[in-house]
């Protein structure tokens, strides 16, 4: 059963078109990520998919809500966690999470259960009682991706999650949202700029070009499609070709590398 | 491990399918939202205070320096009030003002973080999410207010300590400050950068406080400064916290009139402010 689906989904910014009539079905349960250059969409995409910016054309349903019509009751089964650092580090890990269980209108009993819960899950119970912003980088990711789920969405937007991260920190999250995933059937769509991380979480892949979608599939079948001996990398540059270096403007980079800055 | 016990899969994720809207829900979600992000704010403050006690330096500056050398030479008429008298009230309401006027440079600093993309992501009112920063300008403003009303004492100021004056300041505080911020985030999302946004308060900050009651009474200006003192909000705001704060200067009818002005100019600035807001991320 389809979740998530799109149909000619287009936004533009005035004359540049950033998404082009994407249409995309996610099945429930699966990891799907979207990849492709700074500049391909796939930003652009989460947004109108998490209700943040609105269609210039098409349509989308999640659990077969309109994210425009039904903007609100779609927010109440989805879950985002932003590229940019969005933990808030003047406050503690628990509060951070307990926040954003009141904002969802989990009951009072649930609550604190759920927060603690979800501290536990994620590594981060010692760390509760401290302000965020002593945390390191991978800590920070973790408690972002506890804060997201802590009303146990359904659908789970993360927009490169792991970027800035050092391996280590990276593998715990990767673990994390393997966990989720299997244990408790969150369907988890995630943007990413590392082949390995597709390759490693996803069971489908979109690889996204100048707002399109120019190849899909699970990893393997796009590896075969291309001759079968061939990395994810090899097929991402075949289907993105030399637009690599033209992605990306100066407002992207900055925040790319002041994230990375922050969780490094 | 498990995330949540409680839950089983699929059934206990989230359900889209919520109790009727009603009006009682509308409100009550409304109201509980605004609280939340309120007690946001009060959390942060709890962790670092540091930024009320830098603020607190400006109106002592104003009310000590400026007001002792202001009452000497009696320069400006105030009636049958001392100069400092006169003068306490509008330190108090420019305190407000000024700690709320950069409250948008926060929505862009959320925004550029990503924090302010996850509340919007959640179900919470617009309107709400922004009433919520409203309050929580108040919950600073009040400090200020702590602080006026300490030094005021220490230099004599006529205060009414009756405790419907003293909650009637409380609540025009909380409406002043709410004004002053909701419109400094109507700004933030229409200039959308922290240069453009700095650039614009401080271009706003002074004149708004220059054509004011605050450190002088209107009829001292010249014409056309009066007609514009009387659509700035901050006059309305003075004009409110004199008659309440001071002794002998009550006059309820204007009171009545300077609040219901402030609550009709805050009701409009969070209706556009919820418009604009959701914006800002775009």
């Amino acid at each position: 059963m389809a979740i998530l689906e799109t149909e000619q989904l287009t936004r533009k910014f005035g004359d540049f078109t950033a998404v082009n009539a994407l249409t995309l079905n996610v099945e429930a349960g699966e990891v799907f990520g979207l990849l492709g250059p700074n500049g391909a969409g796939k930003t652009t995409t989460i947004k109108m998919l998490t209700t943040l910016l609105p269609p210039t054309a098409g349509s989308a349903q999640i659990a077969g809500l309109d994210v425009v019509k039904q903007a609100s009751a779609v927010r109440r089964i989805i879950g985002y966690v932003p590229q940019m650092l969005s933990a808030d580090g003047t406050l503690t890990g628990y509060e951070n999470l307990l926040i954003f269980a009141k904002l969802y209108d989990l009951a009072r009993e649930a609550r604190e259960k759920r927060v603690r819960e979800a501290l536990s899950f994620m590594g981060l119970t010692d760390a509760a009682d401290r302000l965020v912003r002593t945390y390191s980088g991978g800590m920070i990711r973790r408690l972002e991706i506890a804060q997201s789920m802590i009303h146990a969405p359904r659908v789970l937007f993360l927009d490169e999650p792991t970027v800035g991260l050092d391996p280590v920190a990276r593998n715990t999250v990767w673990d994390r949202i393997g966990e989720l995933r299997r244990e408790y059937g969150t369907t988890i769509i995630l943007t990413t700029h590392y082949m390995e991380e597709a390759d490693a979480l996803c069971n489908r892949v979109a690889i996204m070009h100048l707002g399109v979608i120019a190849a899909i599939g699970t990893p393997n079948e796009l590896k075969q499609n291309l001759g079968g001996n061939v990395t994810l990398d090899d097929v991402f540059a075949h289907y993105t070709g030399a637009a690599l270096e033209a992605g990306g403007n100066y407002r992207e980079t900055f925040r790319a590398r002041r994230t990375a800055q922050r969780l490094g | 491990m498990k995330l949540f016990e409680q839950d089983v899969l699929p059934s206990g994720l989230a359900s889209p399918a919520l109790p009727q809207d009603t009006v009682f829900t509308t409100v009550s979600d409304f109201v509980r939202t605004t609280l939340i992000i309120a007690e946001l704010e009060i959390r942060k403050l709890s962790h670092d205070a540091t930024d009320l006690l830098i603020r607190a330096v400006q109106p002592t500056l104003w009310l000590l320096i400026f007001g002792q050398v202001f009452s000497q030479i009696r320069a400006i008429p105030t009636g049958n009030l001392s100069y400092q008298s006169f003068l306490a009230p509008g330190i108090l309401a420019q305190s407000v003002m000024f700690i709320s006027i950069f409250y948008g440079l926060t929505v862009i600093w959320e925004r550029d973080l990503g924090i302010l993309q996850k509340f919007l992501v959640s179900p919470s009112p617009r309107a709400a999410l922004v009433s919520g920063k409203a309050l929580s300008a108040g919950v600073r403003a009040l400090s200020q207010a702590v602080l006026i009303y300490l030094l005021s004492f220490l230099l004599g100021v006529q205060i009414d300590w009756n405790p419907l004056a003293l909650l009637g300041v409380l609540f025009t505080v909380f409406l002043g400050a709410g004004i002053f911020a909701t419109f400094s985030m109507i700004v933030a999302c229409i200039v959308k950068t922290r240069e453009r946004f700095m650039g614009i308060g401080q271009v706003l900050t002074m004149p708004l406080f220059f054509a004011s009651n605050a450190i002088y009474p209107i009829s001292l200006m010249p014409p056309w400064l009066q007609g514009i003192a009387l659509v700035n909000p901050l006059t309305y705001l003075v004009d409110a916290l004199r008659s309440l704060m001071l002794v002998g200067v009550v006059n309820v009818q204007q009171v009545l009139i300077d609040l219901l002005v402030l609550v009709l100019v805050l009701l409009v600035m969070v209706t556009i402010a919820a418009r604009k807001y959701p914006q800002v991320v775009v």
